[in-house]
């Protein structure tokens, strides 16, 4: 055998690697098919971070899809409801500059909403209940219909196929458990939050990111 | 770590704390002073952690003090009390002292000024009660942490089961500077601390430690309570543990260090370490709740501050607006810089003095502007780090408010904010009096938000998925549909095709199968497979008609004539299939006869299911009058749509009873077109076709000709004379009427030809008079004629047989003849299937007049 492998030192080489390739391609074809990752984790990921309103002011029919777009290249910034906090989270997921909310597909607002509707002019047409994307109206045909507010994610996606104009958008109320401090008036002058080592002052909701890393 | 100065038990120290200014002497110069009692109180529901009580008391009603008004909603939960009596005046949002300066629901007391108490369950030993009983005193009587919290006590003093109590700490340390009602409660009832310390033990199953800590500012407050320890020595073994004085060391967790050395750690409870921690406060109104029945209607409160006259420690009821309290101790609105409630480092400024006192409520601070000034502007950070130092939780309150004005939650969380007890030591120390903990709760609320709504955005997911999923599933159902459906008509199409052919291949010379519906198909490759296909179909008819039939036994009696149709309908079904099955069965047999009554037979079933549509259709007009003259005598706005649809209906038996009348060889029905038929007309008509054709089964055939000839006579003049009626009144079923009229005068020149071609044979049909005629139509007609030409065939010599064939041809094709032209004038379908037939029949008389020919020679 040494004999064999000291007289074809190219052949025994070659037969050398020959099997190591087998091996090590057998082993990750299996590494392959046993660890493989189902799905797109990066969809998922950026799935989660978008609010789950599925209103498709974004230009896609919910959120997933708007999330498989993002990831196949699409702006970050076509999310209303989920506003420029969301947009931060996505742009430090993606690691990219977070862009301002693009204003063609809506405004942010700054209180929640869901729709109500007035009951007394319902006419039952269902019409609402089929444009919901969270089942969340209930009703049934020439009955009355309603929303339920806790399912509602104020998309505003059945104020528009509704025939009578019964449903409003309500602001959602504040209510005692869920009312929260808000963070201090920044002081207004500048002075005050400059330091000498600072070189500019930062103009309010930007820039602070890179001046809390700093420290 | 040091030894208290008065037990032996070793103390330890907490990391950071801070020592303010305590500022306690001037509210303990005056003893425990009583409230006047309030004219009006006002209770919110919602005094404590938890899901708020629920009102069980209505506007107007007349309650006692100490009466139940509001009860827990929930296990996490605590109930309320009327804390005087009088009326319930109002049930509504009122302003409550809350941070945020927001209404909540309050129940309104209009005193009465007599404050007449409920009954009190009194309780001279609470160690007979079993604990289950003593839970429940503690659950109705409506404690809340009163250290200021508000933690719902019933809750703590039920610790989970595997979390072994070893040790109670009751908090008697207030570190807050300002506030001395904790101080005051434990000089003046020092046994009642005692007593419910006891209490709370012996709940929490006489655990072997059991400690009172109090900060050594208050002397007076730990020798009385020595003194009343005293008195009880021997019972249980309560230390009263001073230790020096520093902010916060009142905080639970800090407390716990303090007296025990265990830190409890990030996102633990205390319970997990086997320590509960109660106030003083609490464990006080736990006594009273066992021992006399009174549920918390009052507690100790400070009122203090330089824009007051008196400053002192108050009793007062739960409810009392703090403007009273205020006015009560000369408050001087104008030296006031703001109204405080709970002390300098964790109170939050009220916005409005008409708002109750609490459970929670254990000092106002009402500051002179010389007192407490409005806090200067925040500077910048200058990093210097005493914030750090100063941390009792061992935070980094620097980095954690670069974070939060960055918002940057993920950071936040994972420098702990979670664990930030809100105490102020850092914003205390700051030299840039930069608000920290407004920053810290802020951001805490923002990532409470935050959690909430992935929660809810979580579950939006859910939903929106589930709904897409059903949708999908709900079209591919549908598609499956469209699918099954179309390739049931791609094999109807099939087997036409093949019928077709069959047809081609098997031309069937007897005149009965010129009936169009007696095409089945009768020959097929495989006569075997086609019988069983027949005869399982026929036992699956019968199936599904044993079914209805249960189903309809079963029926509410309103749906029973939905039931009751499809009864009629599988009827029909298995009639079909016999009548399949009996004709394939024929098939073969070498009888002509015997072929020509099976497909007689199979001719029957569109009749049969014309009648019985009729039927149904007069039931469903019965019904729908009925709804009509109801929807009129009541007004309804549906009478027009019921008006129409019975119009509809009708128009649609006139129609079917048409086509009963076309399809059948004699007038088996009257057409009744009346605008407002009834039933009653239409089912005396089938009545009488009935009886007729019953009549006509026993007539020879020349005798029914004459009688059908008769009788369409008679009906050509009644119709001819309602179209003139129908044409007057400008009538729509005129056009129908007129097209009856045709029809029937075309039925009575073929009867009439019929009957020329009959009467000649009329001698062989005495030999056939006895034949039971079991179909009273066209069967019966046809088998008829067929034996009567079999029974002729056999005694006539093949010459005349030929004869009587050629003869019998020459007028069929005539008539055939005529029905190509008719046919083709009304653009038919069956045209060339008719002109096909009478090429053969050509053919066949051409074969004929050849044999007659050749026989002759």
């Amino acid at each position: 055998m040494i004999d064999l492998i000291a007289q074809h030192p190219i052949y025994a080489a070659l037969i050398a690697l020959g099997t190591l390739s087998i091996v090590f391609g057998g082993i990750l074809g299996f590494a392959a098919v046993k660890f493989k990752v189902e799905g797109d984790p990066i969809v998922e990921q950026l799935d989660n971070l978008l609010p789950q309103t599925q209103c498709g002011q974004c230009g896609y029919p919910g959120c997933k899809p708007y999330a498989e777009a993002i990831a196949n290249g699409d702006a970050i910034n076509k999310c209303p409801p989920g506003g420029q906090a969301t947009i931060n989270t996505i742009a430090a997921l993606l690691d990219v500059e977070a862009p301002s909310l693009d204003e063609e597909h809506g405004a942010e607002l700054d209180i929640p909403r869901v729709a109500i509707i007035r009951e007394d002019e319902c006419i039952g047409c269902t019409k609402c209940i089929q444009a919901c994307p969270m089942d969340a109206i209930l009703g049934a045909a020439k009955q009355m219909h309603t929303v339920i507010a806790d399912e509602c994610t104020g998309c505003d996606l059945c104020v528009e196929p509704c025939p009578t104009d019964c449903i409003d958008m309500v602001p959602l109320e504040t209510t005692l458990g869920e009312w929260k401090w808000n963070l201090p008036e920044p002081s207004k002058n500048i002075a005050m939050n400059l330091i000498a080592s600072d070189k500019q002052p930062r103009r309010a909701g930007q820039g602070e990111r890179k001046e809390g890393e700093a420290a | 770590m040091s030894y208290s100065a008065s037990s032996m038990r070793k103390v330890f120290d907490i990391p950071g704390g801070v020592h303010p200014p305590e500022s306690k002497e001037q509210s303990l110069q005056l003893p425990l002073g009583p409230v006047l009692l309030p004219q009006r109180v006002v209770l919110p529901l919602s005094q404590h952690i938890g899901a708020p009580a629920k009102a069980i008391v209505a506007v107007g009603e007349k309650v006692r003090t100490g009466q139940l008004i509001a009860e827990p909603q929930g296990l996490f939960s605590v109930g309320l009390h009327a804390s005087i009596s009088g009326t319930v005046s109002a049930i509504e949002d009122r302003p409550i002292p809350h941070t945020s300066g927001m209404n909540a629901e309050c129940i309104v007391i209009e005193s009465d000024g007599l404050d007449e108490w409920v009954a009190l369950d009194e309780c001279e030993d609470y160690t007979a009660l079993e604990r289950d009983a003593l839970m429940a005193k503690i659950r109705t009587a409506g404690l809340a942490g009163m250290g200021g919290a508000g933690f719902p006590s019933a809750i703590k003093l039920n610790p989970r089961a595997d979390d072994n109590i070893d040790t109670l700490i009751i908090n008697g340390t207030e570190c807050e500077p300002y506030i001395t009602a904790d101080d005051t409660l434990m000089r003046e009832q020092a046994d009642a601390v005692i007593q419910g310390t006891l209490l709370l033990a012996h709940l929490l199953g006489d655990p072997s430690t059991v400690l009172i800590g109090v900060e050594d500012n208050k002397p007076t407050a730990i020798t009385a309570l020595k003194k009343a320890a005293a008195a009880i020595e021997g019972q249980c073994n309560i230390e009263i543990v001073d230790f020096p004085t520093k902010y916060p060391s009142g905080g639970e967790k800090q407390l716990i260090q303090i007296l025990t050395g265990i830190e409890v750690g990030s996102g633990d409870i205390p319970a997990s370490l086997g320590i509960v921690c109660h106030n003083v406060g609490t464990a006080v109104a736990a006594w009273e709740a066992v021992r006399y029945g009174r549920p918390l209607i009052s507690r100790i409160t400070t009122v203090v501050g330089e824009a007051l006259d008196t400053q002192r420690n108050v009793e007062v009821r739960i409810g009392t607006l703090i403007s009273e309290v205020l006015e009560q101790n000369g408050f001087n609105a104008d030296e006031a810089a703001r109204l405080i409630m709970g002390g300098p480092m964790m109170g939050f400024a009220l916005q409005d003095a008409d708002v109750p006192i609490v459970k929670t409520s254990n000092c106002i601070l009402a500051p002179s502007k010389q007192e407490m000034p409005e806090p200067p502007p925040a500077q910048a950070c200058i990093r210097c780090g005493m914030c750090a130092e100063a941390c009792p939780a061992s935070l980094l309150p620097q980095q954690l408010f670069w974070y939060s004005q960055s918002e940057d939650y993920d950071r936040l969380q994972a420098h702990n904010l979670m664990d930030c007890i809100e105490c102020g030591a850092c914003s205390f120390v700051c030299p840039s009096n930069i608000p920290l903990v407004q920053y810290y709760r802020a951001s805490k609320g923002a990532i409470k938000q935050a959690a909430v709504d992935k929660q809810k955005s979580d579950r939006s997911r859910e939903r929106f998925e589930f709904r897409q999923a059903r949708l999908d599933k709900a079209e591919a159902e549908k598609e499956a549909k469209r699918q099954a459906r179309k390739q049931a008509a791609a094999e109807a199409k099939k087997l036409a095709a093949e019928k077709k052919e069959q047809e081609l291949l098997h031309p069937t010379a007897t005149p009965v199968a010129a009936e169009p519906t007696a095409a089945a198909p009768a020959v097929v490759a495989d006569p075997e497979a086609e019988k069983a296909k027949l005869e399982r179909a026929l036992s699956s008819a019968q199936n599904r008609l044993d079914k209805a039939r249960d189903r309809v036994d079963n029926a509410e009696p309103e749906r029973r004539d939905k039931m009751a149709a499809r009864v009629k309908e599988a009827e029909l079904k298995v009639l079909d299939a016999q009548n399949k099955l009996e004709q394939f069965n024929s098939a073969d047999s070498t009888d002509p006869v015997d072929a020509a009554i099976a497909r007689a037979k199979a001719a029957l079933p569109p009749q049969a299911k014309l009648k019985s549509n009729i039927e149904t259709l007069q039931k469903r007009m019965t019904i729908a009058a009925d709804k009509l003259s109801i929807a009129k005598t009541e007004g309804a706005a549906t009478v027009d749509a019921l008006q129409t649809g019975l119009d509809k209906m009708q128009g649609k038996i006139a129609k079917l009873q048409q086509e009963l009348i076309d399809l059948g060889p004699e007038p088996a029905l009257e057409v009744t077109i009346k605008a407002e038929a009834t039933p009653d007309p239409a089912a005396a008509a089938i009545e009488r076709a009935k009886a007729k054709a019953v009549a006509n089964a026993n007539m020879s055939p020349a005798d029914k000709l004459h009688d059908q000839i008769a009788s369409i006579e008679k009906r050509i003049a009644k119709t001819t004379e309602k179209v003139a009626v129908a044409r007057a009144e400008g009538s729509g079923t005129a056009d129908a009427l007129q097209l009856g009229l045709d029809k029937m005068t075309a039925k009575l020149n073929k009867a009439r030809a019929d009957l020329c071609e009959l009467e000649p044979e009329l001698q062989h049909k005495s030999a056939l008079k006895d034949e039971p005629a079991s179909e009273p139509d066209a069967a019966s007609a046809a088998i008829a004629k067929a034996k009567a030409k079999a029974a002729a065939t056999a005694t006539m010599s093949p010459e005349e047989k030929l004869r009587d064939q050629i003869t019998s041809m020459q007028t069929r094709i005539v008539k055939t003849t005529a029905k190509v032209t008719a046919a083709r004038a009304e653009g038919s379908d069956i045209t060339d299937a008719l002109q096909l037939g009478l090429d053969k029949m050509t053919a066949k008389l051409e074969k004929a007049k050849s044999d007659l020919a050749e026989l002759s020679n």
